[in-house]
């Protein structure tokens, strides 16, 4: 089984002179296997890293469209355990990388270890935990650190220097730079603070710092890679599945990656 | 907390024993942190605690009474003596002034010229759009679009007093889902907005900084018994949904071991179904709003809905002092039905004169049951003494409580035995 990692397909992506594509997507959404089709789709377009979101009854970070989306997966039963199936089922027939993205109490009520030890077994590359700072990361840290998965923390504009260098040491694979103060959602233009995020986070000693929040389009992507390691597409895809399903998921992916 | 002795009072967070903490985005940390420090410098300075007992004396009308309810003791409590701490008198009609005058004080310090609030039944979210209009900050209210429904009248109150209520339509539409819209206003706006959380929950330092202007409830109660009564009480009852009326009157006692506390949850239909709110009864820990707590979740650690008749109490979580105290046994929470708090809601009307908010009337059912307990037990009832935190008015419960017992309609009048 594939164990590739968020910061081997940044790499290769730098050697290759652009910016890492990283694309989210509900687990679920709007079903188990429609789902695993979409994440193909994202990988066969372009996409290197795949973050997909686990659907959580209170998602704070997100905005309507996503909640929208990880709303319908939960009418529809979807169970947190499937979120194992469906990162083997990436993993099995892509080389992306892939990340989950959680709220933190699924992870806490099935068990950290728990959780990170059939993830790492699904493929899974790391976590991407919106709710959950470092400052409570213990019990993470040290799961992590046994499956040996990534992770990926959020640094925002209104984030001190000295959380933010707190925030990159605990990280691994990457750092997410939230661009602006808001939740995900499309937006016409990339915030103006998102260079400032990243700044701090290299400044800090990360690797690899990648924008999201806001970023639904080419040129976005091209601005952003001039200064950042990735670019995080979340809300765009998203609608994209709702409205047009497989095929649109694919044919942004391709217009995003710059292949379309 | 005090590691010098076994005080269990003035505990400063961020954790209490396991619970508490700080889960929540890194978006929102400058400013916990920017609160937290704007707190810890306003808690030392003398000004600023002049400043809140000045509001509470002649903005509140505290302090509150404490009055003997002889007729409700004799009518549904064998006689064993109630005291009621008189909530419902303060300005706006409960507890929840408290809080929102010590917070949108501190809004002012650090510059805020816009509170966001949550509400429920519509008591905090009246109480903080009337600590805005004092203080002449803008104040937009979240409120779930089953609570506006709910609490018609207090949507209004609200306008009128200046606020924007935004009906929130996402969720189970209730106080769960306006904490979370709250929380995505705060992440987008945190540089002019202070978020006057209502509750003794939430990431540090709310929970420790709501129980500290609620503290004021437990501090008068105490003095007051000790005047009144000449001793302690046995027992003290508050209505427990995320924690903050009781937080306050406990606080006062909590290092009087001689003294029992009691949480009283909403039990809904009842904890045999799916519909209540008895978070720590049959809630697991996790986390949910900031803080690690005693949650209603599934296996998965989805949130369950929670239901109560009172929308005060109609929340899955609890805050994590009251999960920590129901862990190392300082206070026992138990749950009370909508029926049992609708029994005793009507019984303090008809036997002191006093419409207590259904909230409150938790706390009354939990009197009625205690004082029965305690009399099987061979306490001997004139001599046993229970203050309960009467945490509110009933004024807004008005039509919800007439629909309960069968007064609006003539057919449903006919058809409901509690009916008049």
């Amino acid at each position: 089984m594939s164990r590739v990692t968020s910061a081997e397909k940044i790499a290769a992506a730098r050697a290759e002179g652009r910016p890492a594509l990283i694309g989210y997507l509900p687990a679920g959404f709007p079903d188990v296997e429609t789902s695993i089709e979409a994440a193909v789709a994202l990988a066969e377009n372009g996409v290197d890293v795949i973050e997909m979101g686990i659907p959580y009854s209170d998602p704070v970070m997100d905005g309507l469209v996503i909640q929208e989306a990880t709303n319908h997966a939960l009418a529809n039963g979807f169970r947190v355990a499937q979120i194992f199936d469906i990162v083997r089922g990436i993993t099995e027939r892509t080389d992306a990388a892939v990340m989950v993205m959680t709220y933190w109490n699924p992870v806490l009520r099935l068990g950290v270890d728990e959780f990170a030890r059939r993830f790492a077994e699904a493929g899974g590359a790391g976590l991407i935990t919106p709710d959950l700072v470092p400052d409570e990361a213990a019990e993470w840290q040290a799961a992590s650190e046994k499956y040996d998965l990534e992770r990926v923390f959020l640094i925002a504009p209104s984030s001190t220097e000295a959380r933010v260098k707190q925030t990159v040491a605990a990280s691994s694979g990457f750092v997410y730079c939230v661009s602006l103060m808001g939740v995900t959602g499309a937006r016409s233009e990339v915030s103006s603070a998102a260079q400032a995020v990243v700044d701090a986070a290299h400044a800090a000693g990360a690797a690899n710092a990648c924008v999201g929040l806001g970023v639904s389009r080419r040129e976005h992507v091209t601005e952003i890679g001039g200064y950042a390691d990735g670019v995080i597409v979340g809300t765009a895809l998203v609608a994209a599945l709702r409205d047009g399903g497989v095929p649109a998921v694919g044919r942004l992916a391709a217009e995003l990656s710059g292949r379309a | 907390m005090n590691a010098s002795d076994d005080s269990l009072k003035h505990a400063s967070g961020p954790y209490f024993g396991q619970y508490g903490g700080r889960w929540m985005p890194e978006s929102l940390m400058a400013a916990m942190d920017e609160l937290n420090e704007t707190f810890e410098a306003a808690k030392a300075d003398p000004a600023f605690i002049e400043e809140v007992k000045e509001l509470n004396r002649s903005y509140s009308g505290r302090p509150s009474l404490l009055t003997e309810a002889k007729r409700f003791s004799t009518e549904a409590c064998g006689g064993v003596r109630v005291f009621l701490k008189r909530e419902d008198l303060n300005h706006t009609g409960s507890h929840k002034i408290n809080n929102v005058l010590g917070q949108a004080l501190l809004a002012k310090r650090m510059g805020k010229t816009r509170i966001i609030a949550e509400t429920g039944a519509g008591q905090h979210g009246v109480a903080s759009a009337t600590a805005a209009a004092l203080m002449g900050l803008e104040c937009v209210v979240y409120m779930g679009a089953e609570d506006t429904r709910r609490q018609a009248l207090n949507v209004a109150r609200m306008q009128l007093l200046g606020a924007t209520v935004i009906p929130v339509t996402v969720g189970s539409q209730t106080l769960k889902d306006a904490i979370n819209e709250a929380l995505r206003d705060w992440v987008a706006n945190v540089g002019t907005t202070h978020y006057l959380l209502g509750t003794a929950a939430g990431g540090a330092p709310f929970p420790a900084m709501v129980r500290y202007f609620h503290e004021v409830i437990g501090e008068e109660a105490r003095e007051q018994i000790i005047a009144q009564a000449g001793r302690l009480p046995d027992a003290v009852t508050a209505c427990i949904g995320g924690g903050s009326n009781a937080i306050g009157i406990f606080h006062g006692f909590l290092d009087d071991k001689e003294v029992e506390l009691y949480g009283f949850e909403a039990g809904g239909d009842g904890v045999d179904t799916d519909r209540h709110a008895a978070t720590i009864t049959l809630g697991k820990p996790g986390v949910l709003h900031g803080a690690k707590s005693y949650l209603m979740q599934d296996d998965d650690g989805q949130t369950i809905e929670s239901h109560s008749i009172s929308a005060g109490l109609d929340y899955p979580g609890v805050g994590p002092e009251h999960a920590y105290l129901a862990d190392i046994g300082r206070v026992h929470y138990e749950p009370v039905t909508d029926t049992e708090a609708m029994d005793a809601f009507k019984i303090l009307c008809r036997t002191e004169g006093i419409l207590p908010a259904i909230e409150s009337a938790h706390a009354l059912a939990g009197t009625i049951r205690l004082a029965a307990r305690k009399i099987a037990e061979g306490a001997q009832p004139e001599e046993t003494i229970i203050i309960a935190n009467l945490s509110g008015r009933g004024d807004k419960d008005v039509s919800t409580a007439a629909q309960w017992f069968g007064m609006l309609d003539s057919e449903a009048a006919e058809n409901t035995p509690e009916g008049n």
